[in-house]
């Protein structure tokens, strides 16, 4: 059929199965939003900024596994949304984002809300398209798409001038995609499996590595072969059950500089198996001595045939070791009499909510806080800015996740900080009736920097703090919403349970300890196994 | 490590399309890898282009290299060889009062001739492999050469 480009974006945006479109209109996406006016097959949601609108779709695709699909203008529609496009980059997510262009004939004049948008979102996507024919909008389409979800997932962006989102072209979805110069390497080299596991039995200390920052979930917190989070701010039992291993076993984990540490000193006297989807991800950083090149599940069905090579009582000595490594340096806090304590609150919250909630995050203190201490029982629980660390990603993120899951609670911990990052979203969520309940743990710091500052800087505590702060309750009552301010534990769980029950947008401004720090931590460039701990005293 | 900066040759077959060549400068400036030349132009009969690139760097970061490289999309196939068949082509232009039979002699020997007589000035051209050619640019200095151009290596694998 012909159709104009902008009905075909449309038409391919359906096809896809798409049900959901963030975005934000102006000049240049204007043809396409003409036609969003006409159709019923999708939602669009109205962000109140351009970045959110990618944080949402990103929020989205986590919680849903689907492609998420933003739409934004050219010039400062763009640019705002470069934010967005790099988190997705730096934590692989599927994502489409579909921006508007001046006319072709105006490209290089430096027209009004002109500037060069493929050549910004260069580094920070997978792949980027410039269309100059609406021809070839069909087959651009339906690459990014496939793009975004193959291989190791990322975002697409797919520039489109004025001009070819009217003109007129003929629109065939059914093509056959024919890229012969991307083609995903799925299934794992079989000799390489069988080594691995081969190595794998021979071990005498061998140590799983999956529940990275990035995957907590993937296994559930009560699961007794489960030691808990790894790297900077992981636990003492993972850190130093990674300094003793003899043999690492890293699936689509990418041995970032958060996880490892001093790479020199990491898992030093450990062979490692390296499964990763991406081939440029192993030996990047600490070297493969088992490279295997495939998707986890794939590889991992493979490996589980030669599961009878493995004599499972051979480690119990190690898991005696770990389990003492956890009983001598829990994770834990000291409590406080005078204030709440942040990790109480986010234990308290799984408490009460645990499965039945998603959980979304800002980034800083409150964010390691989540990662430590929420009981997280299943996969897509869990949406965190973790390679890019985006202050603003949490809201907009978590009404994503609601609007993709919309039967479980949608959280959103924050800091005092983060917040105010991306507060306009308030009005998003009002309008569209996104209940995301965030819960500010505020310390009237931007605490990340601010603990940095105390340990490494001498208690130089420049421009974090962060006295002057608004009235969260009236600034989430000024948009339609509802906000609380929390100084006790009983008034925590009443604010809990009413922002549950009223299914409305709120905020939970929680007033906690200014200068608790996030243990464990190892300093950056550090070993994993130099780790400064909670101070003793009275635990919890 | 003694190959820490060695020198490497890598080519990349790409399909030849709008931007191809930015996104290759992009990623190796983006990840600070140096480039030392950089050849491209259309493989003839095809939707390809082939890019000569040399580099430096240990082993690990040329491995990295090869692999971010095969990570874009447009990119069909990426060699790196050591035992490769490499040429460099250079031209000079010197005085015309200078000694021209000895410097078409010179150049004969590396592969090349003068091309251009001029009233002022006369231009040779020489294509030979790199080191060659560095030697050559060394001997002509006596010529005063007044400009010199090198068109970056253009290799292809045994």
């Amino acid at each position: 059929m012909q159709i104009s480009g902008a009905q075909m974006v449309i038409e391919a945006l359906i096809a896809e199965g798409v049900d959901t479109v963030f975005g934000y209109p102006g000049g240049a996406i204007m043809n396409v939003y003409d036609e969003i006016y006409k159709q019923k097959s999708f939602q669009h949601i109205l962000t109140r900024h351009e970045q959110a609108a990618v944080h949402a779709a990103e929020g989205y695709a986590k919680a849903s596994g689907k492609v998420g699909v933003a739409m934004i203008t050219s010039g400062p529609g763009f640019t705002n949304a470069v934010t967005g496009l790099a988190d997705a980059y730096m934590d692989s997510i599927p994502l489409v984002v579909i921006s508007g262009q001046v006319p072709m004939s105006l490209i290089g004049t430096d027209a009004f809300q002109e500037i060069d948008a493929v050549g910004i979102s260069r580094s920070c996507t997978k792949h980027n398209y410039l269309v100059t024919d609406a021809h070839d909008l069909p087959r651009i389409l339906k690459e990014a798409f496939y793009i975004a979800s193959s291989g190791r997932p990322g975002p697409v962006h797919v520039d489109i001038p004025k001009d070819v989102t009217a003109q007129i072209a003929e629109f065939n979805y059914a093509i056959e995609l024919n890229l012969e110069t991307y083609k995903p390497h799925t299934k794992g080299n079989p000799r390489q499996i069988k080594k691995a596991m081969e190595a794998i039995a021979k071990a005498k200390r061998p140590l799983f590595y999956v529940e990275t920052f990035m995957a907590r979930g993937t296994l559930s917190y009560d699961d007794e072969l489960l030691i808990s989070m790894l790297g900077m701010h992981g636990s003492y039992a993972a850190n130093m059950a990674m300094s003793e291993t003899d043999l690492v076993i890293g699936l689509g984990a990418r041995f970032d500089d958060r996880v490892t540490g001093k790479l020199s000193e990491f898992a030093k006297n450990a062979g490692v198996i390296h499964v990763d989807i991406d081939p440029a991800s192993i030996s990047k950083l600490v070297k493969a001595d088992y490279p295997i090149v495939g998707d986890v599940k794939n590889v991992v069905k493979e490996m589980l045939e030669s599961i009878a090579l493995v004599n499972p009582s051979r480690y119990e000595s190690w898991r005696e070791t770990i389990k003492n490594f956890d009983e001598l340096h829990p994770l834990t806090y000291h409590e406080d009499s005078q204030r709440l304590k942040p990790q109480w609150v986010i234990q308290r919250v799984g408490e009460l909510l645990g499965d039945s909630a998603n959980i979304s995050t800002d980034v800083g203190q409150h964010q390691m806080w989540a990662a430590q201490f929420y009981p997280f029982t299943r996969p897509r629980q869990w949406v965190s800015s973790g390679g890019l660390g985006t202050m603003g990603f949490g809201f907009p993120a978590a009404m994503g996740v609601k609007v993709a899951s919309p039967d479980k609670i949608s959280i959103n911990f924050t800091g005092d900080g983060s917040i105010l990052m991306n507060v306009q979203e308030l009005m998003t969520a009002v309008e569209k009736k996104i209940p995301v309940i965030n819960i500010i743990l505020n310390n009237n710091y931007l605490g990340m920097v601010r603990q940095w500052q105390t340990l490494f800087y001498n208690k130089r505590h420049s421009e974090t703090d962060l006295s002057h702060q608004p009235d969260f309750v009236k600034l989430a009552e000024a948009f339609g919403g509802i906000g609380y301010r929390v100084e006790t534990k009983e008034q925590f769980d009443a604010a809990l349970r009413d922002a549950v029950e009223r299914n409305i947008v709120t905020f939970i401004d929680v007033v906690v300890e200014r200068l608790e720090n996030v243990m464990p931590m190892v300093p950056a460039g550090g070993s994993l196994f130099n780790m400064m701990l909670l101070e003793r005293g009275e635990k919890k | 490590m003694q190959d820490e900066n060695a020198r490497r040759v890598i080519s990349v077959i790409v399909v030849n399309e709008a931007s191809v060549l930015s996104r290759i400068t992009d990623l190796f400036s983006g990840r600070g890898y140096n480039i030392t030349s950089l050849t491209v132009a259309p493989i003839p009969e095809s939707k390809y282009s082939r890019l000569t690139i040399v580099t430096s760097g240990s082993v690990r970061v040329s491995e990295q290299i090869t692999k971010q490289l095969h990570k874009l999309i447009p990119v069909l196939k990426v060699y790196e060889h050591a035992d490769l068949v490499e040429k460099e082509m250079a031209l000079v232009k010197f005085p015309a009062s200078e000694n021209i039979a000895d410097i078409s002699a010179l150049c004969s020997s590396y592969n090349g001739k003068i091309v251009n007589v001029g009233d002022n000035v006369v231009i040779a051209m020489v294509a030979d492999e790199p080191k060659r050619i560095e030697n050559f640019l060394k001997l002509i200095n006596r010529y005063n050469p007044k400009e010199i151009v090198k068109s970056g290596s253009v290799a292809l694998e045994r």
